[in-house]
């Protein structure tokens, strides 16, 4: 077959796991996947964590991360079986016919040489090309890429240029020997959704001018439904379904795929106001010790007893700084917080028992903040001592009964952290701030690091229990979905103001003031040729102006 | 002021303040050691009258913030005061034997330090398999073997049974770099089998902590070869670490030959402070106190510098 250029068949991937108190041993991680890309074609990989997406990507290079071994099968790359060469073979193979685009460019830069350096050494290495020639094309890539001063910007070190330029700068790295094939692994999953479109847009059109072949792998089916021609769903090392991205999003035919497809079904009613807010934001401004700036420019919202606020807004924004003010760890400048018509104390020193007991806090990394040593009995637990003196039977019995809240049950009482997966983990950090009995919960990007089908359970869970008690939740995420399906009231938040504020319905219809209109047209839709259709019209409405 | 520069000055100021302290501790130190130098210059004609006028001469009856000033600023003039008991001036007579003892530390460490850091990098290319292994043994279990010991080997083996190198390290002014170089072969041998371990092992780590980073992957997916990898993309980001220890064991180097110099009989620092701390020669044990502690000092501050330059977030601020 001449018009292929990866045939993938059979592949199967194992690794070695080290479970703790046990011996090590071998697990296979993908099971028999086979897939073809002819030259110029784009074939999304999409599943959840652990779905061995980017397992696949990499041993298209014949490369295992970490611990991880090809175990069986083939992959064929322009008629030669890779998995057959030797170490020599591989190495002139990388870099030169197959190149790799990571998630995290600012890791995957070398911090102590220049952009250009690494962005021409394979290239170079390879000998595709002089140094001359590669540099050349780099700074026609760079140009291409939409990046800033492209004769000059292989000169800086990667900290000098912002983190959607670095993405940019890896992608030129991978285009620049001229591959065949490129692996972007989760390119864009890093960077805030205004800048992630521009970045998927520039990445669409290199690949359309180069005409090179990539492998698109990404958790997030509306992004890869805009770049792919063929779509394969992954879940736990299998295939779940392999088709033109056509049939997978508008008749997708598994159980599975259909779930990814209309995920975040949560309906939400937005409830009014009521009389007394729980929390009021007065008027906060604040910047960090031995800073010259301020991060929050005269802050004030309000949260209602047992309703949701989002707070939404971009990395910088100062979401996390108003959490931070809130809870007492960051004092304000000026402005003070009323919370259950009492003021509170700017400093947490000042803050009483019963202050504490009252606002709660849920982390976005779970499993650092439990204590591994500790059982989620012990863990759930804490609180009830700490707050209500519980003891023995009375407290194994409140225990039992917050399990059962989260939908975990009583069995997960002596578990360790380290035994429970992402989702449950969080569901137990709930447990452990609803046992408490807050009148209000701040939730810190809570879903952000989890699947989106566990998130989502995530999320069902909390509107049922803000239901049962009654609590209010400030809700921080950078996800616009999330804030649809859960918020009463949004706040959404640009280089440290609010710019919009109000009832859901309100903020998330037009007129818009320009920043959030940004902000919503940038979000993915599940919908082919959305980006076309975005870019096209902000290009219409700049040459209007 | 660009932040670099700042923290270099800052640095720079905290050295010189750390050398001022050490200098007041040594003078203290010197002061509360018992024993009376005045007694034992005199020895059995110490009538009391010639204890008086000796500690009169010797400025003992001074009071000591007056005497630790008048020794600071004499020190930083050169001029570091006379022996008690020979009566020689203290900076002629140390000036040579510093620099032999330079000369020596220099000679070890041009072989010492780029041996420690290609065997890390040997280490590291074949982590976990024998080359890492025997790397890590040998250089371990020359670490754990009493220095004077290997010398004494070393002096048997290779300067009495083979007669390849002389046993004594006897070096003076007239001999020239070869004849020198080749009277000092056995210290040096044995200063490198001493050295090395430490350097060869946290060059290693330090790689190694590095080969973790995303960016090492990306350089493997570039094709490369292992060396290349090591040497362009994990090395450059191990210096800071790397440069330390290796300043820890130059810094060792110089201060530590103590043994070394006794056992070759080289006429260095440590030769002279041994043979003047027995005779409890005070002005003597100060000077070389303080040298010591400015080489230790000096050496360390380089090695913040180097780690601070090595940042290219400080080298190229945004």
């Amino acid at each position: 077959m001449s018009d292929t250029l990866l045939k993938v068949r059979d592949l199967k991937i194992g690794a070695t796991i080290y479970p703790p108190g046990e011996r090590p041993r071998d697990i296979e991680i993908v099971h028999g996947v086979s897939f073809d890309l002819a030259p110029g074609k784009v074939l999304g990989l999409i599943g959840e964590s652990g779905a061995g997406k980017s397992t696949i990507g990499l041993a298209s290079m014949a490369y295992g991360r970490g611990g991880v071994k090809i175990t069986g099968g083939e992959v064929w790359v322009n008629g030669r079986d890779i998995l057959k060469g030797s170490h020599k073979d591989i190495r002139k193979l990388r870099g030169a016919e197959v190149t790799y685009v990571s998630q995290s460019a600012a890791a995957s830069f070398n911090p102590a040489k220049k952009i250009m350096d690494q962005v021409v050494e394979a290239a170079v290495e390879q000998k595709k090309f002089s140094r001359k020639e590669a540099e050349a094309r780099a700074r026609v890539l760079f140009a291409k890429l939409g990046l800033p001063d492209p004769d000059n910007i292989g000169e800086r070190y990667p900290h000098q240029v912002s983190g959607g330029q670095l993405q940019r700068c890896m992608t030129a790295l991978a285009l620049c020997p001229e591959p065949d094939l490129v692996v972007f692994d989760e390119p864009t999953t890093a960077l805030d959704v205004t800048t992630q479109i521009d970045v998927l847009m520039a990445i669409k059109e290199a690949i359309r001018d180069t005409g090179v072949a990539a492998l698109y792998i990404t958790h997030d089916l509306a992004v890869v439904a805009q770049v792919s021609d063929d779509i394969m769903v992954l879940r736990m090392g299998n295939t779940v379904e392999y088709g033109h991205v056509d049939q997978i999003i508008n008749n997708p035919q598994e159980e599975y795929t259909k779930a990814l497809v209309s995920v975040r079904s949560i309906e939400h009613e937005e409830k009014a106001p009521t009389e007394e807010p729980v929390l009021s934001v007065r008027n906060i401004t604040a910047r960090y010790k031995g800073t010259q700036f301020d991060v929050l420019h005269n802050v004030n919202v309000d949260l209602y007893p047992g309703q949701t606020l989002a707070v939404v807004g971009e990395s910088g924004s100062g979401k996390s700084t108003l959490a931070r003010v809130i809870t007492g760890l960051l004092p304000p400048r000026e402005g003070e917080i009323e919370f259950a018509g009492r003021k509170l104390s700017p400093d947490l020193k000042g803050r009483s028992r019963e202050d504490l007991r009252e606002l709660q806090m849920i982390y976005q990394m779970a499993d650092v903040a439990m204590n591994p040593r500790q059982t989620v009995g012990t863990i759930i637990g804490r609180p009830l001592e700490f707050y209500f003196g519980m003891r023995g039977a009375e407290k194994k019995k409140r225990i039992i009964e917050l399990l059962d809240e989260i939908e975990l049950g009583e069995k997960f009482i002596d578990r360790y952290p380290a035994e429970l997966s992402g989702g449950q983990k969080q569901r137990v950090c709930i447990a452990r701030s609803l046992a408490a009995k807050p009148k209000m919960i701040i939730c810190d990007e809570v879903t952000s690091a989890l699947d989106p089908l566990v998130a989502d359970g995530i999320l069902k869970l909390l509107l049922d229990l803000q239901k049962i008690e009654d609590v209010a939740y400030l809700f921080i995420t950078h996800d616009l979905a999330t804030v649809r399906a859960i918020s009463d009231n949004i706040a959404v938040m640009y280089q440290g103001k609010v710019q919009r504020y109000g009832g859901k319905s309100k903020v998330l219809s037009p007129p818009f003031d320009d920043y959030t209109d940004l902000l919503l047209s940038s979000v993915p839709e599940m919908k082919l040729g959305w980006l076309e259709e975005v870019i096209a019209h902000r290009k219409m409405e700049s040459a209007g102006n | 002021m660009s932040p670099i520069v700042k923290l270099l000055a800052q640095r720079i100021a905290l050295s010189l303040l750390l050398l001022l302290l050490i200098s007041i501790v040594i003078f203290a130190g010197t002061i509360v050691l018992p024993g009376d130098v005045a007694q034992s210059i005199l020895g059995q004609s110490a009538t009391p009258e010639a204890l008086a006028n000796l500690r009169a001469e010797l400025g003992v009856n001074d009071p000591p913030v007056q005497r630790y000033f008048a020794w600071l600023f004499g020190a930083m003039q050169g001029d570091l005061g006379t022996a008690l008991t020979s009566g020689q001036d203290i900076a002629q007579a140390l000036s040579s034997r510093f620099w032999n003892t330079l000369f020596l530390a220099f000679w070890a460490a041009v072989v010492a330090v780029p041996l420690a850091i290609f065997l890390g990098l040997l280490a590291v290319r074949f982590k976990d398999r024998w080359p890492d292994k025997m790397i890590s043994a040998v250089t371990l279990a020359s670490i754990s073997i009493p220095e004077f010991l290997i010398g004494y080997v070393l002096m048997y083996f290779i300067a009495v049974k083979l007669r390849w190198f002389p046993s004594v390290a006897m070096v003076n002014d007239n001999m020239g770099l070869f004849e020198k170089l080749n009277a000092i072969a056995l210290p040096i041998a044995v200063l490198t089998l001493v050295v090395l371990a430490h350097m060869m092992r946290m060059t290693r780590a330090a790689i190694l902590n590095v080969m973790q980073s995303a960016y090492i992957e990306t350089a493997e997916l570039k094709g490369l070869n292992a060396f290349q990898v090591i040497y362009r993309h994990a090395f450059p980001n191990a210096i800071a670490p790397i440069v330390n220890v290796v300043m820890l064991n130059l810094a060792y180097l110089v201060v530590g030959v103590v043994v070394i110099e006794v056992v070759f009989v080289y006429p260095g620092m440590g030769q002279y402070l041994v043979d003047h701390v027995s005779k409890r020669d005070v002005p003597v044990v100060q000077a070389c106190g303080l040298i010591f502690a400015a080489v230790y000092i000096g050496l360390n501050m380089i090695a913040d510098i180097v780690a601070i330059l090595s940042n290219p977030r400080l080298r190229h601020p945004k």
